[in-house]
């Protein structure tokens, strides 16, 4: 009997639930030739006919808003068909098995500088040098730099996201009053008197070891520029650069401040990004300064009671140095890229270079473009111009540095860079330990390839 | 269908095609799912980083392995859970199991015990995740720490206070004026760092009293406006904190007392001719609890540890229970006759009854330990995964979590097998033995 029950109980142990991990592919179809419908209306630009296929990251109210810019895009040339297609997040994935297959889309959407580089490189990707002179036209000159790979531009980067921006809790700054700070010294100054005044200054996610790179990489682009920031990122120059430990040096003025953290050390370091947007827009405030991207708005709009404009508002990143990189600017890019070359893909791709593109999307808001002349007034609220209209003005423009790093070290959790950041964040003055680790960990994860 | 009569050879070969039909499934979803990928995993993990195979690296990523700093940290921490998991669970769940024999209510019991177990261990990890957090507003263990401690001492009502020029300075958390005093003076005792909302209510307008002699006269307030005003200067729009306890000591060690009224001032009339030194209390200033730092890097993996057997100290109570239940009530009873005390019985017969099952329990456990994944990644915040990694996570992480290197996965996935396997044939062997 005794041995019954012990076989029973074994025997439903081996039954122990076995994982298995099914890799999900979605497949990718790619139709070409099929001749559109004959538009309305009439001019030389409807000789230009057929139809361009695109794999995109938009779905749901985003996919919406580009279908208004393929409407423009309409207006002018009735005859092409543009069939968007919402792949979502995983595009990447999508385009790897595409290409695989030998059919790719006409032109797609990736997010990725990296893998456009990749792509370009293994000579998938068609150059855009016919849109040349629409872009120069309306973008500053390193936006053609962002889509070149090797000399020969490949992507036209149609929507950018800005990376460089300080929100911060409009009360708490009344109550300390103070106003938004335009430099670095600002900031510090700032954050001192809303210390006295009772609110901590710095609201910091450190859990997420994103937003502490992200922190570092806006210092390290306004104190040293756009040249010395590619080339960090490249890592043809080492983590343990005078110019890393300086950035690394002013950044510990912040996560050092550890009376003006929101929760002190420990509170930073256990905070990930949304309670660290939470605690600086709650009501009374436990902080007052956010650094992050412009969709800081989207998380304090859906969790927290603070309104644009009285409650919450968004501001460039401090200035560091006065010069060309005081608006320097770093951005997370939305890059088009062609598979195919015929005039319909040669148009759309002209097209969206334009102004009336930009303004087709900007106008209904969560869009930002480096398209110069774009004017700040076509942002629908305050809070978008105040965060997009900086990327059009900026001469000087960058990727987010973790997207062109490997991702061993710029993008996995609790390793490679994000960890070492947390590691900061819990001892500020280790400046040249922090710069040993991070050299160290680069250098294995450059040797070991992307 | 009903096989043949063995011998003949037709009839033999149906069996073996009837035998074949029905194995057929199960060795091809087996072959498909578990062989293949057993496989091809080992072989993988002599490779490099990407691709189907990728370039021949020979052992390095077993090297690599045993190398790295934060595998390593994975494999020690594997060990601790190996150490200490089954043998709590085991026993925690042969207490348990014991004692819901003698109580009434034991159904309801049982029932509440093993519940957790009906949840996925991921929705406990964050359920735990919210229980450990350090903010005692938010993390409920951390809130019964701060009822406990407000009980022994009450947070002083400006706990976040600091001097507002260095003529104060903080000591044993009492705010004191530095140089020593003599009768007919006015002090300034300003503070910074004082929310509004947390400026005592009916606070009014600070007022810096005249000075009169014979007497130390003096204003605590906050002495903060918009734009940080003139420290150390009692400003229009600057209140004053009123309740708060200053105290004056002269020579010999006597200490004056006086509360503060509305507009921050207090008065010490009457004072012999000497010098005095004035402070504000420490219990102005005492801190609240702030809460202990469960999820912090050095107590992450005991945290993990507590939620883990919460999980499954369930699970062993019910299949110890039914280990009891079908043990001999005779030998028990026996036992009694015999004049062997509870704890005895217990010790002597109970226990060594149950051995078999107890073992199946800890067997599984160590198992179920060395493969612990999801309470880890559930639980542990971002910023200590890495103090709390454990090997199966970090094979995920090095694999697919980012760093892409399946390679490096691969050996982490073959190591974990290879510690799995003799617990497994042990296992295998006390079913055969059980047979």
């Amino acid at each position: 009997m005794k041995n019954r029950v012990v076989r029973g109980v074994a025997l439903a142990m081996l039954v122990l639930p076995l994982a298995l991990l099914a890799a999900g592919c979605g497949g990718s179809s790619s139709s070409s030739g099929t001749t559109a419908t004959t538009g309305g209306s009439s001019g030389s630009n409807s000789d230009v006919k057929g139809s361009v296929t695109f794999d995109g990251i938009w779905t749901g109210a985003e996919a919406q808003s580009f279908a208004k810019v393929i409407a423009a895009f309409n207006e002018q040339y009735p005859n092409v068909k543009i069939k968007y297609k919402p792949v979502g997040n995983n595009v990447p994935t999508v385009l790897a098995t595409a290409i695989a297959g030998g059919h790719p889309p006409d032109m797609a959407d990736i997010a990725q500088p990296g893998l456009v580089k990749q792509l370009a490189q293994q000579g998938k990707l068609k150059p855009i040098t016919y849109a040349k002179s629409a872009i120069a036209a309306n973008f500053a000159p390193v936006w053609q730099q962002l889509g070149t790979v090797d000399g020969t531009l490949y992507a036209l980067v149609f929507k950018a996201a800005n990376k460089s921006l300080l929100w911060y809790n409009v009360p708490a700054f009344q109550q300390a009053g103070v106003t938004a700070p335009k430099t670095w010294d600002n900031l510090l100054a700032d954050a001192k008197t809303l210390k006295q005044s009772g609110t901590p200054a710095y609201s910091i996610g450190g859990a997420d070891g994103w937003t502490l790179t992200d922190l570092f990489e806006n210092i390290y682009l306004r104190t040293y520029g756009q040249a010395k920031y590619e080339q960090l990122s490249d890592h043809t120059i080492k983590w343990t650069d005078p110019s890393v430990k300086n950035a690394l040096t002013m950044m510990g003025k912040i996560l050092g401040d550890t009376g003006n953290l929101v929760g002190g050390t420990n509170g930073a370091i256990q905070n990930g990004f949304n309670d660290s947007v939470t605690n600086a827009f709650s009501d009374p405030p436990k902080g007052a300064i956010v650094f992050e991207g412009d969709f800081v708005a989207g998380v304090i709009l859906s969790s927290t009671k603070a309104k644009p404009k009285t409650g919450f508002n968004a501001a460039p990143f401090p200035a560091v140095k006065p010069g060309p990189n005081a608006n320097a600017v770093e951005i997370g890019g939305d890059l088009f890229v062609t598979f195919r070359d015929t005039p319909a893909i040669e148009a759309f791709v002209k097209f969206l270079a334009t102004a009336d593109a930009a303004k087709a999307w900007a106008k209904l808001g969560g869009f930002g473009t480096g398209n110069k002349n774009v004017p700040a007034s076509i942002y629908p609220d305050a809070i978008t111009r105040a965060t997009e209209a900086p990327i059009g003005k900026a001469t000087s423009v960058v990727f987010d540095m973790s997207d062109e790093q490997p991702s061993a070290f710029g993008s996995t959790t609790g390793q490679g860079e994000w960890g070492i950041f947390q590691d900061f964040l819990r001892n500020p003055s280790n400046v040249n330990g922090i710069a040993q680790k991070l050299e160290t960990a680069a250098a294995a994860a450059y040797k070991s390839g992307k | 269908m009903v096989a043949a009569p063995p011998g003949s050879d037709p009839a033999g070969r149906a069996r073996y095609l009837t035998g074949a039909l029905f194995l057929g499934p199960a060795f091809v979803l087996l072959g498909v799912w578990m062989v293949y990928p057993a496989v091809y995993t080992i072989i993988r993990s002599f490779f490099g980083r990407t691709g189907y195979l990728g370039t021949w690296v020979g052992g390095s990523n077993y090297v690599r392995l045993f190398t790295t700093h934060t595998l390593i940290r994975a494999i020690e921490n594997n060990v601790i859970w190996v150490a200490v998991v089954p043998a709590l669970v085991t026993a925690i769940g042969l207490i348990f199991a014991v004692l819901t024999e003698r109580v009434s209510w034991a159904v309801a019991f049982k029932t509440a015990v093993f519940l957790p177990m009906a949840i996925s261990a991921f929705a406990t990890g964050v359920t735990w995740r919210i229980l450990y957090q350090q903010d005692p507003d938010v993390g409920a263990i951390n809130a019964l720490g701060r009822s406990a401690a407000s009980l022994v001492s009450a947070p002083g009502v400006l706990h976040t206070a600091l001097p507002s020029t260095p003529t104060l300075q903080t000591r044993n958390g009492a705010v004191v004026l530095k140089a020593p005093l003599q009768p007919g003076r006015s002090v300034s005792l300003g503070l910074t760092g004082i929310p509004p909302q947390d400026v005592p209510s009916g606070a009014q307008q600070a007022v810096q009293p005249k000075a009169q002699s014979g007497a130390i006269d003096g204003v605590v307030w906050r002495d903060f406006k918009p734009g940080g005003g003139k420290p150390g200067v009692v400003e229009q729009g600057e209140l004053g904190l009123p309740g708060v306890t200053v105290q004056v000591k002269d020579a010999s060690g006597k200490t004056r007392s006086a509360t503060t009224g509305k507009d921050g001032t207090f008065s010490f009339d009457n004072l012999p001719s000497g010098t005095y030194h004035a402070s504000i209390g420490a219990q102005t200033f005492s801190k609240p609890f702030n809460g202990y730092s469960w999820l912090g890097p050095k107590l992450i993996t005991p945290s993990l540890l507590i939620a883990y057997i919460w999980i499954w100290a369930g699970f062993a109570m019910v299949v110890i229970g039914a280990g009891l239940a079908a043990m001999p009530r005779d030998v028990l009873e026996a036992a009694r006759t015999d004049g062997a005390t509870e704890w005895q019985t217990f010790r002597r017969v109970t226990v060594p009854l149950l051995a078999p099952v107890l073992s199946v329990v800890f067997i599984t456990m160590i198992i179920n330990v060395l493969k612990v994944f999801d309470l880890v990644i559930s639980l542990a915040p971002e910023s200590t995964q890495a103090n709390a990694n454990v090997i199966a996570l970090a094979m995920w992480r090095t694999a697919f979590g980012g760093a892409n290197d399946f390679g490096t996965g691969s050996a982490i996935a073959v190591f974990l097998f290879v510690l799995v396997v003799p617990v497994l044939a042990l296992n295998i062997r006390r079913f055969k033995r059980d047979v």
